[in-house]
């Protein structure tokens, strides 16, 4: 019975029903790392499997410095830029963060807020800015056609991948019409249907003689995407059947379906966790200003959630390597 | 909380300058691909390795001054990080072992 009594009791470092506390840690503290241990396994599971399913495609994965190139505001090609300001803004939160446990420790009330907001708006930058990025990934900006058995063929002109809008003339000619829900069956819809038909594709092809098509496969000795010759790109032309614009869980413009899932799930969880660090600052921000750790004596809970962000900021390191440059 | 009253801003903003440095490293390799290290290697390229090397590096730095490994007791330090670090060696390892596998037996079914 005892041990389910509250015990008053001075001595609130201590855990509930004894005197040690074991590894000198509060039983916060431990039960934060504890809990970020099982989430590092959990995180380590999703990269593992996109490990395992990249080197199950090792020969025809698509190059990531081929993918993400786009910098908001800004034309052009730049390569791994933006997320390379992604994770600044995300080192650069931590050390926000790990200002405000500092100040903590010298009990600065007003710094501990200032460093915590800082943090917060951080967080939302980063967010903001994996928002975009999801945007430019889903929308696509070259587009593709895919064959019968799913072998997805791009555009290059002078080895430089170009977009289907840079030399398919015209709008959609086949009059295909997208499927809505007043012009069709009431109870079913279709997805955004692409701005040109495949035989359109085809013949912008036979008609601009310096465009080639590139395939998945990797040449090993260059690292780079096959080019095809123009005989051969007519062959697998004429193998295509639809037009692949931007990217979904079921294709992408960029290549292997489970790349782009791998994107989404691997990207969103981190996301999500990040929303979710937020989402904690904001309430130990205001518990801050309204100075309950200043009554408690000690502003232990700064460093719990500053663990769990750091984490977060942990966890895009390794993202970032293994998604983005490796 | 046994540094209660001492001050490392200057530590942490160190720290955040070789994080930052090996980021910026780590790009700009990332963008350059030498041949010499893109295109050979062991394993994987050369330049792969700079990667997983400097994301140790930077995952060391994170953990140990941001999140305050080093001054926890030394067990509780170890029941973390060997804990993660045996399961995660093995997990990957089994993995990568496995894909590299899959595609042997697939990748000859496939004609491009």
């Amino acid at each position: 019975m005892e041990a389910n009594i509250a015990v008053p009791t001075d001595k609130k470092d201590i855990w509930n029903g004894g005197g040690g506390k074991p590894f000198g840690a509060s039983y916060g503290k431990m039960m934060m790392w504890y809990f970020i241990l099982s989430d590092a396994l959990t995180f380590s599971g999703f990269l593992a499997a996109y490990g395992l399913t990249r080197f199950k495609f090792i020969d025809t994965w698509p190059i990531a410095d081929e993918v993400f190139t786009h910098v908001p505001f800004v034309h052009g090609d730049f390569p791994m830029i933006y997320v390379a300001i992604m994770t600044f803004i995300l080192i650069f939160s931590s050390v926000t963060m790990v200002l405000a446990v500092d100040a903590g420790h010298q009990m600065k009330k007003n710094k501990v807020a200032w460093y915590m907001f800082a943090t917060i708006i951080g967080g939302i930058i980063f967010v903001g800015s994996q928002a975009w990025e999801w945007n430019t990934f889903i929308k696509g900006s070259y587009g593709a056609v895919k064959t019968t058995e799913g072998k997805l063929l791009q555009f290059v002109k002078d080895g430089k991948q170009i977009a289907l809008a840079d030399f398919v003339i015209g709008n959609r000619t086949d009059g295909r019409v997208q499927h809505t829900k007043k012009n069709g069956l009431w109870f079913e819809e279709e997805g955004t249907i692409a701005n040109y038909s495949v035989a359109q594709v085809i013949q912008a092809y036979n008609a601009n003689p310096e465009i080639q098509v590139r395939t998945e496969l990797i040449d090993l000795d260059k690292k780079q995407k096959t080019i095809l010759s123009r005989e051969a790109g007519s062959a697998m032309l004429a193998r295509t059947d639809r037009v692949v614009e931007g990217a979904n869980l079921e294709e992408n413009e960029y290549g292997n379906t489970i790349f782009a899932d791998a994107f989404f799930f691997i990207t969103g969880f981190h996301g999500f966790h990040v929303v979710s660090g937020i989402a904690i600052n904001i309430i130990i921000f205001f518990n801050v200003i309204l100075g309950t750790y200043e009554k408690r004596g000690h502003y232990e809970m700064v460093e719990k959630v500053g663990l769990y962000w750091h984490f977060v900021d942990l966890v895009w390191v390794f993202v970032f390597t293994f998604f983005y440059l490796v | 909380m046994a540094h209660a009253h001492e001050s490392n801003t200057k530590r942490i903003w160190i720290v955040f300058g070789i994080l930052s440095f090996i980021t910026i490293v780590e790009v700009y390799l990332g963008i350059l691909k030498p041949a010499a290290l893109h295109l050979q290697g062991m394993g994987t390229s050369w330049l792969n390795w700079i990667f997983i090397i400097l994301t140790l590096a930077k995952a060391y730095g994170i953990a140990w001054v941001f999140m305050h490994l080093e001054g926890e007791k030394k067990w509780l330090r170890r029941s973390i990080v060997w804990s993660a670090v045996f399961l995660i060696s093995y997990l990957v390892t089994l993995f990568l072992f496995e894909g590299g596998y899959i595609f042997d037996t697939l990748s000859p079914l496939v004609k491009w």
